[in-house]
């Protein structure tokens, strides 16, 4: 019950493409969750429709007990829930500063708040590229910079959408360090991820998707030690 | 006869003077595109509802300075008023829905605005005088030339910078620039981006009935000034790059320039050079001069 999010039996649909075939999951205070499997599974799309950006056909969303399923996306973002999406989609056109300012959300209680001047702290390459269009940001610099953004919207759940993808490997090692720090900050985070190494030394717990299911669930431990549901639905 | 000053002098203001008021119409539309990625065929019709709101004022208070400033100011009330009720109940249900149903609804409103001019106004061309403070000519030394148009050509620079610097250093440019890119995720950051929208178009309509009301002075005010005025914004719009406002300020320019100029020297096809311009722009720049071509917006 003490349950941050819980969603129940989601299924979404494009057109007449079905999408997610009734997925259940939860994440509480300050855990770290994943959502593991290989492209198409579902991954983003569970994420959008728990932003609400696309309405599920059928099933629950609640966000602290309260039902959140179709609601409108700005209204999940100012009740906490933020989203980092996969392909970044920075304002190519706002430099690193207006990219942040557009995103600025008061703090819910009793969390410290993020303003620029944490999030430079948190990003320091961010700092020097300030006044830079977002356009003309690397790929591992306009990562951070989608991470920031939403980090000023103060939210209490991250929903990041692969934040590995396409970055070098020691950048991707930079931002695993991060999101270890954003977790010990006291922040609950939903990953989407295929690079299984990530993963694993993040999660607290895992959901496997295939084909718009939960194929398996557990600890990060029981992920690890379970080689028959690594060979069958993550690798390649 | 452009070796005589004078006569030369007097051609660029009226150029000037011509491109700076439809500037301030043509801005306001490629405003209302860039955010909401809607083509306004209505915004001609907004024009028209100012300059009549505007004569209807002037009728009430007298052809005073008071009169005819509170006409103007009444022009964007009025038309703000109108369109909020307008994207709130009815333009705003269709954003989701295909391009075609949006051109339809803009155009639709053309009609219903026009035939409700007429109702409440008549057909017969009014006319409106300069406000009292703008009447009489000014002294430039090699000629004298209308007060009110040179206001006009000072002002058009005035409202460029005024937006520009609303655009680029308020929170509230910002967002709007933002909405432009990518509204989706605008939303997913915590933005109404409803109340954007809604708030994009009243601004815009509203500029569109003060650039009316501008104008009144030096049209014939009657039931089909509209038109005359929604085809030169569009090729301002068009020649400037959609959604770009420096685009549409020297998009006005040139039609400004290409009107006057080009009806001195070749009369009646003035409207071919504007159309072959408009051709060739599009060839070597297809989105524009100040435009980005679609593939590299995000």
């Amino acid at each position: 019950m003490d349950d941050l999010l819980s969603v129940n039996d989601l299924h979404v649909s494009y057109g007449l493409s079905r999408i997610l075939h009734g997925i259940s999951l939860n994440v509480r205070r300050g855990e770290l969750v994943s959502l593991v499997g290989r492209n198409g599974v579902g991954k983003s799309t569970t994420m959008r429709a728990i932003m609400g950006l696309t309405p599920p056909r059928s099933g629950s969303v609640r966000w602290k007990g309260q039902e959140i399923a179709r609601r409108k996306s700005h209204l999940n973002a100012r009740a906490g829930i933020g989203y980092v999406p996969e392909d970044r989609r920075i304002f190519s056109g706002l430099s690193v500063w207006e990219n942040l300012d557009v995103a600025r959300l008061p703090a819910h209680d009793g969390i410290a708040a993020w303003d620029e001047a944490r999030v430079f702290e948190f990003f320091p390459d961010l700092e020097r590229f300030r006044d830079r269009k977002g356009g003309l940001l690397s790929g591992g610099q306009q990562q951070m910079l989608t991470i920031a953004r939403t980090l000023m919207g103060n939210p209490e759940l991250l929903l990041l959408d692969e934040p590995s993808e396409g970055l070098a490997p020691l950048i991707v090692a930079n931002m695993r360090e991060k999101i270890q720090e954003l977790k010990a900050a006291g922040l609950s985070i939903i990953l989407a991820e295929q690079n299984l190494d990530f993963v694993l030394a993040l999660s607290d717990r895992c959901y496997v998707l295939e084909k718009g299911e939960i194929v398996f669930e557990g600890t990060a431990e029981e992920l690890r030690n379970n080689t028959e549901v690594q060979d069958r639905y993550l690798h390649i | 006869m452009f070796s005589n000053p004078a006569f030369l002098t007097i051609q660029v203001l009226n150029s000037l003077s011509l491109a700076m008021n439809l500037f301030i119409i043509a801005s306001a539309l490629t405003l209302i595109f860039g955010v909401l990625r809607i083509v306004n065929f209505a915004h001609g019709a907004f024009y028209m509802i100012g300059a009549y709101v505007l004569y209807s004022v002037v009728g009430s208070f007298g052809e005073t300075d008071l009169g005819f400033w509170t006409g103007v100011i009444a022009a964007g009330v009025v038309m703000a008023a109108v369109a909020y009720v307008v994207e709130r109940f009815l333009l705003s249900r269709l954003y989701d829905k295909e391009h075609l149903l949006q051109l339809l609804f803009t155009f639709a409103l053309v009609l219903i605005i026009k035939d409700a001019v007429i109702i409440i106004w008549g057909a017969p061309q009014y006319s409106v005088s300069f406000p009292p403070m703008l009447s009489g000519a000014v002294n430039l030394g090699i000629t004298y030339y209308p007060t009110y148009l040179l206001f006009l050509c000072i002002l058009g620079p005035l409202v460029a910078i005024g937006l520009w610097l609303g655009l680029e250093k308020t929170r509230w440019g910002r967002i709007l620039r933002a909405a432009r890119l990518d509204r989706e995720m605008l939303g997913a950051l915590g933005t109404d981006v409803t109340k954007v929208f809604s708030a994009v178009f009243v601004i815009g309509a509203a500029m569109a009935a003060i650039g009316g009301a501008l104008a009144a002075p030096r049209v014939a005010v009657d039931p089909g000034m509209d038109a005359l005025v929604i085809i030169d914004c569009f090729i301002i719009v068009i020649i400037g790059g959609i959604g770009s406002l420096w685009g549409s300020f020297v998009g006005a320019l040139i039609l400004g320039f290409l009107t006057v100029f080009g009806t001195l020297i070749f009369r009646e096809w003035e409207i071919v050079l504007v159309y072959v311009m408009m051709i060739g722009v599009l060839l070597v720049r297809p989105w524009g001069l100040f435009g980005q071509p679609e593939a590299e917006r995000h």
